[in-house]
């Protein structure tokens, strides 16, 4: 199908995708297998010069938008979304700086994250803040000229390989919803370390640690934006994040279709490749619908959050709904057409499946995510 | 540095198929890419100039459309490109082909290496590289398989061998070819592909090289193809039949008699 | 220059279809021809009106061709050994000198050559050059090239042949620019065309999906190198006798401008491919890296080594040193037993000259089946790990 991509655009898929079937998927199983971080990988894409994607031209990006980072996503996540994940995580971890920074930190920071030299992260979930992200813990105190962070952060993508985060922490309790602020912390500041690195379903690729902060101190200008914008801020950064994350949804589906339509024509049974079969071919015709209309819509929302459209929330909550249910439906029927084989780790499918789910859990569940939409459909109806 | 890295476009072999009933080779969507060892070899320019600075040029002898592989070529590192083209070139075996990439490197001026691929996927004679050695009089290894440093006007490197490799030191201006154990070559930049739609190839006609004619082409070729055929495989195609375990044993037996 | 008679031709497309290369195609109902030509005829054959010619352009011959006579071996010597490959050209060598009624020659270059040239002469030469001096102890492109090339200056050798090692590809395209004389690499075939004597040399082309025969027509020596493994050697007759020339070369000549610093050897952990009795080859229907343990399982077994098909090795089952084919290795093993492999072409001419090849394949239209001894159309999954469950059997039992 035309998705009339512009000339660069196609440039974007051309190099993205170069770089998933020479560089990703031969080597996705091992770094699953062995849950290693794809270090190398985030190195040639660096070269490629797409960690800048998203970041203006005068901090050394390419300058492009949702629509541009959507195109790369789709791309690696058909090679490996835990991969793919690791690259999104930075882009998510500078965001904030984009959104809300002076032009000191933006100075500071964007261009060693757009040249690849140095990787990002964002660290929002605690313990007790998931889906409730006001209940986080995380406190931040003005001393003199320097903050002082006490608490824990808990998931946090790519924590322990990233050297900038954008962190969220409560600076005056009483203030509700205006009583956090970002900062950026880096790898070294005193009282910053690591957790554990832990063990996931999918994505293993991708490093999940706690951040945790005893007495950490950082300069004042660390600060991201005024005091008590850090929800603003954190708002912000996921409604830009989440077409992005539908991205992966369908670059995963797109995997997915391509190894079930593949197998299902050479696997002979009864005396014929198994697509014959009506049954088969049902289900790879649902997983081709699904997906296809998940790209409509993730392509559609990426284009209006492009033109500069003010209310983007709404849209791109329900592309990454989709997308990401779409992704856990195909992947789960790949591994059926795939049937016995499908089961076993050698072939693909299985960690397609394993990957899948979080797409449905994070940056937001699901749940959440229809809370925002049913919210904002309220809001929309009310203003005749 | 300057260097010059030489390229060609050819067809993806591996799916250039022959029709067995007609005869011919079915090149229905067989693309054309830079060959694979010519990717081998840009890289090794590239990170050169990226260690010492400098300059990398592409060229390429080819139709017109093999402009493609200068713009691969630039979209992965290279500065510029070169086309040595004319229809006067066509049908040119490894020798016409020498002479004519030597007449075009002249035009080029001065350099310190010239980098090739081991061989073409298309010809497969793996000629080009030392016969244009000779012609520009240059010393040259064949079979780089590391570069070391390039120091002082010497390049120092390791050349592989059948039973293990030599360690080499020459005086630039020389010549290599490469084999693929050599570097990974890299995907394409973004910035290298925004290059390459704006870079205009530097075309170079026969005339412009100053070639004489009877050099050139298939009448400038010391070779001439007298026949072509599709491989002719011959064999007395034994069939086994039987249970698995009947086909098993008889094997088996086979596998007695003969070892 | 392919010629079309545009007023004879009719447009049916004849020479389209028969064209290997695409260069002719029909366009508005007349014949054109493109920059693909290699003027190899077979349209000029096809065509059933006579439109097409070709213009043979009177080529100036660059030597009286009578001049030169006797067919030549390049025998590689490294290590204190010659290589295989030049006894296997001296049975190919043999073959040519005896039809034209010349001498074979061997060509024997570097230090310490003790009675190597003897050895030469029992596979079947007349008479060797010996060229033994220290500065040719350790391979270098041009002062190899400058002796070779004064030597046939001197003595003018019809043919010259060479093995396709990574010596042999190294300094013979150089030998062939400085003699300004053509070169075919990787011949597969020699033959001597009876009616004027001329060497026609067959190699493979586009990786082995056609076959091409090249001829050298205008300038001498006509120069062929040889892939290892592909000609076999006479058997070695003592009783041979034959004359040793030792040539002493200009000094100036021996001089190098590369510098070899030092020769590392590397000891490869598994057989040689090329030295194996039995080659067990797994491709692309083994699936997986552990369906292919099967046939490293089975090689184990019969005592020889494992082999694979560019499939298997792109998808990084077994490494690039065990690949046969056009891109990998010509092997020529006792026993060949190819599993799970569809048969591409470019493999087929890396195996084909095995003595006894085995297929096994599920899909009996498999091109493999076309070199077989014997075939087997059946599962691998079923057949190997009986075949393997077997064989342990048997072995156990004889004990």
């Amino acid at each position: 199908m035309n998705y009339f991509l512009s000339e660069e655009q196609q440039m974007i898929v051309d190099v993205a995708g170069q770089i998933t079937t020479e560089k990703i998927i031969p080597q996705r199983a091992e770094l699953d297998e062995k849950e290693e971080f794809p270090t190398e990988i985030l190195q040639d894409i660096a070269k490629a010069d797409l960690f800048g994607l998203y970041i203006p031209e005068e901090y050394g990006g390419f300058g492009g938008g949702s629509f541009d980072m959507a195109l790369a996503l789709e791309q690696f996540a058909r090679g490996c979304v835990g991969i793919a994940t690791s690259f999104a995580a930075s882009a998510l971890g500078a965001y904030p700086i984009l959104i809300s920074g002076s032009e000191e930190l933006k100075q500071k920071y964007m261009p060693v994250i757009a040249s690849g030299e140095k990787w990002a992260a964002f660290g929002l979930t605690e313990a007790n803040a998931g889906s409730d992200a006001s209940g986080i813990q995380t406190t931040a105190v003005l001393e003199g000229d320097e903050w002082v962070l006490n608490g824990t952060k808990q998931w946090i993508t790519n924590a322990g390989d990233a050297k900038i985060y954008s962190v969220i922490a409560i600076t005056d309790r009483s203030k509700g919803p205006r009583g956090a602020s970002m900062f950026v912390v880096e790898d070294g500041d005193p009282g910053f370390s690591y957790g554990v690195k832990e063990k996931k379903l999918g994505i293993r690729a991708s490093s999940t640690r706690e951040l945790i902060f005893k007495d950490c101190r950082i300069p004042k200008d660390r600060l991201i934006g005024r005091q008590g914008t850090g929800f603003f801020t954190v708002m912000r950064t996921l409604d830009l994040s989440r077409p992005g994350i539908a991205s992966l949804g369908v670059g995963l589906g797109q995997g997915a279709l391509d190894e079930a339509v593949l197998y299902a024509k050479q696997r002979v049974q009864f005396g014929k490749p198994v697509i014959s079969f009506q049954a088969v071919q049902h289900i790879l015709a649902d997983m081709a619908i699904q997906l296809e209309a998940a790209r409509a819509l993730v392509y559609a929302t990426a284009r209006h959050i492009d033109s500069g459209a003010k209310d983007i929330s709404k849209v791109s909550s329900m592309c990454k709904v989709m997308a990401t249910d779409m992704a856990m439906k195909v992947t789960t029927d790949a591994v059926q057409v795939l049937a016995g084989h499908g089961y076993m780790r050698e072939y693909p499918v299985e960690k397609m499946m394993r990957d899948a789910k979080i797409l449905q859990i994070y940056e937001g569940t699901n749940q959440i995510q229809r809370n925002v939409i049913g919210q904002a459909l309220n809001k929309e109806y009310s203003r005749s | 540095m300057k260097i010059i890295v030489c390229v060609k476009q050819v067809p993806d072999a591996k799916d250039v198929r022959l029709d067995p009933k007609t005869n011919t080779l079915s090149r229905d969507g067989v693309e054309s890419i830079m060959n694979p060892f010519d990717r081998h070899a840009l890289e090794a320019a590239v990170v050169l100039k990226e260690q010492y600075g400098g300059t990398v040029t592409a060229i390429t002898m080819g139709p017109p459309q093999a402009e493609e592989v200068l713009r691969d070529a630039v979209s992965c590192g290279a500065d510029d490109g070169v086309l040595v083209s004319d229809r006067a070139f066509a049908g040119a075996d490894t020798w016409a082909t020498t002479y004519t990439l030597a007449k075009a490197v002249e035009k080029l001026g001065e350099f310190d290496l010239i980098i090739c691929g081991k061989q073409a996927i298309d010809g497969d004679t793996a000629q080009v590289g030392p016969g244009l050695a000779q012609r520009l009089d240059i010393p040259y290894v064949a079979y780089a398989r590391k570069i070391n440093e390039c120091v002082d006007g010497t390049i120092r490197l390791e050349r592989l061998m059948d039973d293990g490799y030599d360690e080499i030191e020459m005086e630039m201006p020389a010549l290599l070819t490469v084999v693929k154990e050599i570097n990974e070559p890299r995907v394409p930049s973004l910035k290298g592909k925004m290059k390459a739609k704006k870079m205009q190839a530097t075309v170079l006609s026969a005339a412009d090289i100053g070639a004489a004619p009877e050099s050139l082409g298939l009448q400038g070729s010391t070779t001439q193809v007298v026949k072509v055929f599709s491989p002719q495989f011959s064999a007395e195609k034994c069939m086994l039949t039987g249970t698995v375990d009947e086909l098993v044993d008889q094997l088996l037996d086979k596998l007695e008699e003969l070892l | 220059m392919l010629k079309i008679d545009v007023d004879v031709c009719i447009g049916c497309g004849i020479c389209e279809s028969t064209c290997t290369f695409g260069a002719i195609q029909v366009e508005d109902g007349v014949a054109v021809v493109g920059e693909s030509c290699t003027l190899c005829g077979n349209c000029v054959d096809a065509c059933e009106v006579g439109a097409l010619s070709i213009d043979k352009v009177e080529k100036k011959v660059a030597a009286d061709l009578n001049d030169w006579s006797g067919v030549w071996v390049y025998s590689e010597f490294r290590d204190g050994r010659v290589a295989p490959v030049a006894f296997e050209l001296l049975g190919a060598g043999r073959k040519l000198a005896d039809q034209l009624d010349v001498p074979l020659s061997a060509v024997l270059l570097g230090s310490e050559l003790g009675d190597n040239a003897e050895n030469l002469i029992a596979y079947g030469a007349d008479k060797v050059y010996r060229v033994d001096d220290p500065a040719l102890t350790h391979f270098t492109d041009d002062a190899y090239a400058n002796v070779f090339e004064d030597l046939v200056r001197e003595h003018k050798p019809e043919i010259v042949l060479a093995g396709a090692t990574a010596i042999g590809r190294s300094f013979i395209p150089r030998l062939a620019t400085m003699l300004a004389t053509g070169l075919t690499a990787d011949c597969t075939d020699l033959a001597i065309r009876p009616e004027d004597g001329a060497l026609l040399q067959t190699r493979p082309a586009f990786g082995g999906n056609i076959m091409a025969t090249i001829e050298c027509p205008t300038t001498r020596p006509q120069m062929a190198t040889v892939r290892p493994l592909v000609m076999k050697p006479n058997s070695r007759d003592k009783s041979r006798r034959g004359e040793v020339v030792d040539f002493t070369p200009d000094p100036a000549r021996l001089k190098s401008r590369v510098k070899v610093l030092r020769s590392v050897r590397e000891e490869s952990e598994e057989i040689n491919i090329n030295e194996a009795d039995v080659l067990v080859a797994g491709g692309r229907g083994l699936e997986s890296e552990k369906g292919f343990e099967m046939v490293r399982e089975l090689a184990g077994l019969l005592g020889g080594a494992t082999a694979a098909s560019r499939a298997a090795v792109d998808s990084g089952w077994i490494p690039y040193p065990h690949q046969v084919g056009q891109t990998g290795k010509t092997v020529c093993p006792k026993v060949y037993i190819a599993c799970g492999i569809s048969g591409a072409v470019q493999h087929m001419v890396g195996m084909q000259s095995s003595d006894t090849i085995i297929v096994l394949n599920r899909d009996e239209n498999a091109p493999i089946f076309d070199v077989a001894t014997y075939g087997i159309v059946g599962d691998v999954f079923e057949i190997l790990p009986k075949l393997i469950s077997r064989l342990k059997e048997r072995r156990s039992g004889e004990v």
